[in-house]
């Protein structure tokens, strides 16, 4: 198992130099000056662009500031925010719980709705739960996101009135950040109402951005359980007299999981790439919306830096799905 | 009262092309205690009729009977919760393929265990040591250790007697073993049927032998029915079917055993089971039949009496006619 982790945990070398240098390369293939644009309407003299050009390394050749970064990466400096002046690596690690929250929540969302939805489509396969899901699925999957929230939000911000439209929570409440998870955070403050407040600036975020994913498990659940139902196995199970809950439930899906916990690995990358939406749409204050923004001001070592962290983020991921794979699936786990 | 009565079974399946008939008007009859063999080549719908039996057909398939009874119960009048109740327990089955019968992910202490839990309420101790027992009982060294292992690291033979642990996990009155030796070495086969015959022998259940091997059926059953394209053709005792076969597809499955060939090369079967769309309308063997003339081939044989093993044939061969051909 250690073996089959270090092995895999070397595989990610090679895509870890390019994730540096699509992101050192990506936000520099970018028209705009981030000089120009910190000045903003001012201007700026000519002596003081160009001390600000050496300052930033940017009079270097292209590939003597690549190996500067890389170096910095190397040593975890991933520099500091043109605007902020503060490190890309606090910026970074003071927003992603909030990101990583909407996403633990929104992918718990999916996995609850989707897998029971696939298991039951699948059992029936053919008959009106398996046609009723599938058809939501392909919808679901389907949907452009910002559309998605809009809808969203005037049916049940404007018309019905039940939940915020933005931030994580009422500006009533006020209390220091000692996770960073407001859903904890809130529960820890002791104030009334905040946690409530909480869920409820959570609930459409959560929604919008678990759609993709629940439509994705739910199909790829159906598919892998359709696959699994018509293995001997399960025939041994019947024919032991077990009842469909055991046998559908326990036999096939523990097998259908195998192909299914992989999808959901793949899917971290979609669904990062989908809080930067969803972040944006619900001022959401978390990574997505910071490197939005920090795109626009042409904020060269956030973006970069945020980039990669957020590559790397995904890669911790899937090999953390690899190796839930091996326990999962006691084939891999022996070799 | 027979164990088990089953009068003229016919499987129907729906399938893209128009309706099969996998099992068309098949009797089995098994006294407690007793082994019937089913024999006939593949694709007779040896495991179809099993399987309609067990409940365990997909939905594609319409399954209707005369009599379909076990110890005096309406098979088909059962509520599938009542079905359920007897299948593992009184009913049990093993299959021809024990490398994919076992679920890969979980250990085989775990789905031995299963059924003890399902249907006799044990509690974890007990359920762990008759888990213990039964490997014993099936010949498995160091049973407490096997417990933990996966069927991938387990040989075909072991799955095997794991399959047949489990299914006499709680002593069931009948069990069917679907060709329990075709995938399995031959060394191993012959293992695996001595301890399906000793099992037999020492519990007194009830067993379905199906195979397509002849030599099989010789050395374990004590009835034998011979089925072919879904239809019993002929039934005997063991020994009386080896010296007299009435049918002519017994007389040809017997000349094909190794034992008996007397040229060298074996002689076979020429053709194949029919299937969906070459079903004849007479004889349904008789396209691959030595004795056939034009009766057999436009009407269908009507079933003989007991002294010519309720043949299903026109022109049964009898002892004499025998001596003739
Ligand atoms: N689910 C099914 N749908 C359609 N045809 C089937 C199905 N299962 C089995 N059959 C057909 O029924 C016939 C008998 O199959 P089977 O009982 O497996 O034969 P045997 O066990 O005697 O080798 C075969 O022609 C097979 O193709
Ligand atoms: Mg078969």
């Amino acid at each position: 198992m250690l073996k089959y982790f270090l092995a895999r945990l070397l595989t990610f070398l090679p895509t870890f130099v390019g994730v540096t240098l699509i992101s050192f390369s990506f936000i520099r293939l970018l028209p705009g000056d981030p000089i120009i644009v910190m000045a903003g309407e001012r201007g700026m003299s000519e002596e003081r662009y160009n001390a600000l050009m050496q300052e930033f390394g940017f009079d270097q050749p292209i590939l003597v500031q690549y190996w500067d970064y890389l170096l910095g990466v190397v040593q975890g400096d991933l520099g500091q925010s043109f605007v902020t002046k503060r490190p890309v690596w606090d910026e970074f690690f003071a927003l992603f719980p909030a990101t990583l929250e909407l996403s633990i929540c929104a992918m718990i969302f999916a996995v609850m709705l989707g897998l029971p939805a696939g298991v039951i489509a699948a059992v029936n396969r053919g008959k009106l739960p398996d046609r009723l899901f599938m058809s939501i699925a392909l919808v679901g999957y389907s949907m452009p996101i910002f559309w998605w929230a809009l809808l969203l939000i005037i049916v049940f911000s404007g018309n019905l009135g039940m939940t915020p439209v933005s931030g994580r929570i009422d500006l009533l409440y006020y209390f220091d950040s000692t996770t960073g998870f407001m859903l904890i955070d809130s529960l820890l403050s002791g104030q009334e109402g905040a946690f409530r407040s909480a869920v409820r600036h959570l609930i459409l975020p959560v929604i919008v951005l678990g759609t993709i994913p629940l439509a994705v498990i739910a199909r790829q659940t159906r598919s892998a359980m359709l696959e699994v139902l018509s293995e001997d196995y399960i025939r041994t199970a019947r024919a032991k007299g077990l009842t469909p809950a055991r046998v559908n439930g326990i036999h096939a899906l523990r097998n259908a999981l195998i192909p299914v916990i992989t999808v959901i690995g793949l899917m971290v990358g979609t669904l990062l790439a989908g809080a930067i939406l969803t972040e944006t749409i619900f001022s959401w204050p978390g990574i997505g919306k910071w490197m939005v923004d920090s795109i626009f001001r042409r904020d060269y070592p956030v973006v970069q830096g945020g980039l990669m962290l957020i590559a790397v983020m995904v890669m911790i991921v899937n090999l953390t799905v690899d190796v839930l794979y091996g326990f999962i699936n006691p084939k891999i786990r022996k070799r | 009262m027979p164990l088990l009565e089953i009068r003229n079974l016919t499987v129907e399946f729906a399938t893209a092309s128009g309706p099969f008939r996998a099992v068309d008007g098949a009797d089995i009859v098994v006294e407690s205690g007793d082994i019937l063999a089913i024999v006939g080549e593949s694709g007779s719908g040896k495991s179809v009729m099993m399987m309609a039996m067990m409940g365990l057909l997909p939905w594609t398939a319409t399954v209707t009977s005369d009599v379909m009874r076990f110890d005096g119960q309406d098979l088909a009048d059962l509520s599938t919760r009542e079905r359920r109740r007897l299948m593992g327990k009184d009913i049990a089955m093993i299959f021809q393929e024990p490398m994919s019968s076992l679920n890969p992910c979980f250990n085989v202490g775990y789905q031995i265990k299963e059924a003890l839990r399902q249907h006799l309420g044990l509690d974890r101790k007990e359920r762990h040591n008759r888990a213990i027992e039964l490997l014993e009982q099936v010949g498995i060294p160091s049973p407490e250790k096997r417990l933990n292992v996966f069927p991938h690291q387990l040989s075909g033979g072991m799955n095997q007697r794991v399959m047949i642990a489990m299914a006499i996990a709680c002593s069931p009155r009948l069990l069917i073993a679907d060709e329990p030796t075709t995938a399995l070495d031959v060394t191993i086969q012959a293992q695996v049927l001595d301890l399906l015959t000793g099992l037999q022998r020492d519990t007194g259940m009830a067993m379905i032998l199906i195979t397509h091997d002849m030599g099989v059926v010789a050395e374990t059953a004590e009835r034998v029915s011979v089925q072919y394209a879904g239809q019993k053709v002929e039934e005997q005792p063991v020994t009386d079917l080896f010296a007299t076969p009435h049918h002519p597809y017994t007389f040809a499955l017997l000349a094909a055993l190794p034992e008996r060939a007397t040229e060298k090369h074996l002689p076979t079967i020429k053709g194949v089971v029919p299937g969906q769309f070459d079903r004849p309308s007479g004889c349904l063997f008789s396209p691959r039949c030595t004795f056939a003339d034009e009766t057999c081939k436009s009407t269908p044989p009507a079933v003989q009496p007991a002294s010519l093993g309720y043949a299903r044939c026109h022109y049964p061969i009898s002892a004499k006619t025998e001596e003739t051909a």
